[in-house]
C-alpha cells in the first residue's frame, strides 16, 4: 500500500487537470457537511424534538456517527484508488478528525447525560461492562491519531512510524463494531450491526487484498 | 431548659402518608378558588371526589380513542402521586417488537392490529377453561383507574394512569386448580398484522408468566385502557397485564391466552438471554443487568437532559405491599 500523506494539492494540481476535490472551497464545504449530523443534534435537543428520550436518542446517534465517519475515512483510500482520483486523499484528515469528535460527543453524553458526570461511577462503570469497556478502549486508541494528526507530528515520527501507528485506525472500527455488536446482541438485534459488518468488512478485506497481491 | 427532641433536628416528622399530597392541596385551592369564582354547585360534585380529581388535569383525556371510564382503585400501593407522564410520550415510545425494534415502530406501525374481535383462551389447571370475548372481558369485573410507574428494564421509566382490574378477578373465576402454580400469558403473534413477528428478533410468539401468588396480588393488572380511553394498539391493545413491581417486558401486550401451568413456564426474553433476563425480573436497584446499571432511572418527560438520573427503588416502589411475596428469596439469584 502506498503512503499517502495529507498532500499540498499543488504538485499534483500541476500534473492533473484541475479537479473539483481541489477547490478551495472543497475543504470547508466538507467541514460544514460533517457538522450537518451534530447540528441537527444540537437543534434537536435545544427544540426537544428527539422523542420522548432525548439522552438515549444523543448517545445512540452520535455512537452511529462515529461508526460512519469511521467508515467514511476508510474509504477513501479504496474510492482513491479506484476512481484514479488521488486528491480525495486530501479530505481524509478531516474526516478521521470528525470521527474523533463525534466519539467525544458519544462518550460526553454517556458521561454525562447517563452518569450525571459523577467520574467514581463512570470509573465503576465501565470495566464492569465489556461492550462499554471495548468501546472506551476504542476511543482512548484514537486519541494518538488525532493527536498526530498535523503535519509537524508527520514530520516528527517520519511517514513510516506515522503510518504504522495510524493503522491502529483498523484496530478501533474493529473494536467499535464489536462495542456495536455487544449492544445489540442480546436483543438478537443484529440488522444495523450486519450492515455496517459488512462495510467494514469490504473496506478491511480490500486492503488484505492489495497487502497479499503486492506480497504474492 | 429541657426542649423535646425528636430526630435529630428536633423537628417531629409526619409519617409519609400524612402529608397532604401537593396534587390534593393545588385541587383545595382550585376549590377555593371556584367557590369564590361562585361555581360552588358544580364543584360540590367534583369535590365528593376529590381523590379522584386530585390528578385529573395530569391524566385527562388526550380525545385520541374510545373513552373507558374507571373509578379510582382503593387497591393499596394503585394510585401513585407521582406525575403522570405525557399522553404523547406514553404511546409513542414503546416497546413492543412485534411491531418493530425502534421504540417509534409501534406507534408507525400498530396500525394494522385487529383488535375486535378479540378473544382470550383461558386454558390448563383450571375447572372451567373458557374462551372470554373481548367485551365479556371488559364486563367481568368494575373497571378501576390505577396510576402505576412504569420501570423498564432499560432504565426509563413513565408514570401511567391505567384503567383495568385485578388479574386475581379473572383468576378466581376460572377456579385454577391445585396444580396450577404458574400463570403464563401468550400473546398474538400474526405476521399479517404485526411486521416486526417476521424478524426472529425473538421466538414468537412473546410469552411471559407469572408464580401464582404473584398472579393473585391485587396489584397484577389486567389492563384494557389508559388515560381514561381504551389502550392504543401500541400500547399492547385490546387487554395487557401491567405488574408494576417487574420490568416492564413481564406486562405482556395483547394477551390472546392465558395457561395455568405446574411447571415455571420460560417466558420469551429468557429463551432469548437466560443470563440477563430472569423468570422473575422484579425491579432492584441492587441488582444490575450485566450491560448496565439498574441503581438509576430516567423519568421519561420530566427529569432534564443534565439532570442526574433518580435512584431506583426496590420493587419499584411497591416494596410495602408486594415484599412479602419473596420472603426468604435470594434475589440476586432470582433475578
Amino acid at each position: 500500500m502506498s503512503a499517502v500523506l495529507p498532500d499540498t494539492g499543488a504538485a499534483r494540481a500541476s500534473r492533473r487537470p484541475a479537479s473539483a476535490w481541489l477547490h478551495p472551497a472543497a475543504k470547508p464545504l466538507l467541514f460544514v457537511l460533517c457538522l450537518l449530523p451534530f447540528g441537527w443534534l444540537l437543534y434537536g435537543a435545544l427544540a426537544n424534538t428527539l422523542g420522548a428520550n432525548p439522552a438515549e436518542a444523543l448517545i445512540r446517534a452520535t455512537g452511529d456517527w462515529t461508526l460512519r465517519f469511521l467508515c467514511i475515512t476508510l474509504a477513501v483510500t479504496p474510492l482513491r484508488v479506484w476512481t484514479g482520483q488521488p486528491a480525495l486523499a486530501r479530505f481524509r484528515r478531516m474526516l478521521g478528525l470528525f470521527a474523533f469528535f463525534y466519539v467525544v460527543l458519544h462518550f460526553l453524553s454517556y458521561a454525562w447525560l447517563d452518569m450525571g458526570l459523577d467520574l467514581a461511577t463512570i470509573a465503576k462503570d465501565i470495566p464492569k461492562r465489556p461492550f462499554a469497556l471495548v468501546g472506551f478502549l476504542a476511543m482512548l486508541l484514537m486519541v494518538p491519531l488525532a493527536a498526530t494528526s498535523f503535519n509537524r507530528a508527520i514530520k516528527a515520527l517520519g511517514a513510516a512510524r506515522w503510518q504504522a501507528l495510524h493503522r491502529l485506525v483498523y484496530v478501533v472500527v474493529l473494536l467499535g463494531l464489536l462495542h456495536f455488536f455487544w449492544m445489540k446482541a442480546a436483543k438478537n438485534n443484529f440488522g444495523e450491526v450486519a450492515i455496517y459488518a459488512v462495510v467494514i468488512a469490504l473496506l478491511l478485506g480490500w486492503r488484505l487484498q492489495r497487502r497479499l497481491r503486492a506480497n504474492g | 431548659m429541657l426542649i423535646p427532641r425528636a430526630r435529630r433536628d428536633g423537628h417531629v416528622h409526619p409519617i409519609a402518608s400524612e402529608i397532604t399530597p401537593r396534587a390534593l392541596y393545588e385541587q383545595r385551592r382550585d376549590f377555593l378558588r371556584l367557590l369564590a369564582a361562585g361555581g360552588a354547585g358544580a364543584a360540590l360534585a367534583g369535590w365528593a371526589g376529590r381523590d379522584a380529581l386530585a390528578q385529573a388535569a395530569a391524566t385527562a383525556r388526550p380525545g385520541k380513542l374510545a373513552a373507558l371510564a374507571g373509578t379510582r382503585s382503593s387497591v393499596a400501593g394503585a394510585v401513585t402521586l407521582d406525575k403522570p407522564t405525557a399522553y404523547a410520550d406514553a404511546a409513542s415510545y414503546n416497546n413492543f417488537y412485534e411491531f418493530g425494534t425502534d421504540k417509534s415502530d409501534p406507534a408507525r406501525r400498530a396500525g394494522t392490529l385487529q383488535t375486535r374481535p378479540w378473544t382470550v383462551a383461558i386454558e390448563g389447571e383450571v375447572k372451567k377453561p373458557q374462551t372470554l370475548g373481548i367485551d365479556e372481558l371488559l364486563k367481568l369485573a368494575p373497571m378501576e383507574e390505577r396510576i402505576y410507574r412504569l420501570r423498564c428494564v432499560e432504565g426509563w421509566s413513565m408514570v401511567i394512569p391505567w384503567v383495568g382490574y385485578s388479574l386475581a378477578e379473572l383468576i378466581k373465576r376460572v377456579e385454577p386448580t391445585g396444580n396450577a402454580k404458574y400463570v403464563e400469558f401468550v400473546t398474538l403473534a400474526d405476521p399479517k398484522q404485526m411486521p416486526g413477528v417476521r424478524s426472529s428478533v425473538l421466538d414468537w410468539p412473546y410469552v411471559e408468566g407469572l408464580r401464582m401468588d404473584e398472579a393473585m396480588h391485587p396489584l397484577a393488572l389486567l389492563a384494557f385502557g389508559m388515560y381514561g380511553e381504551v389502550l392504543p394498539n401500541q400500547n399492547g391493545a385490546p387487554v395487557r397485564l401491567v405488574v408494576p413491581w417487574k420490568y416492564g417486558f413481564k406486562s405482556a401486550k395483547s394477551i390472546v391466552k392465558i395457561r395455568f401451568v405446574e411447571k415455571q413456564p420460560v417466558s420469551a426474553w429468557t429463551r432469548a438471554a437466560a443470563q440477563e433476563y430472569g423468570f422473575y425480573s422484579n425491579v432492584n436497584p441492587k441488582v444490575d443487568h450485566p450491560r448496565w446499571s439498574q441503581a438509576t432511572e430516567r423519568r421519561i418527560g420530566e427529569d432534564g437532559l443534565f439532570q442526574k438520573k433518580r435512584p431506583t427503588q426496590m420493587f419499584n416502589g411497591y416494596e410495602a405491599q408486594v415484599g412479602q411475596l419473596y420472603a426468604g428469596m435470594d434475589l440476586a439469584k432470582n433475578y
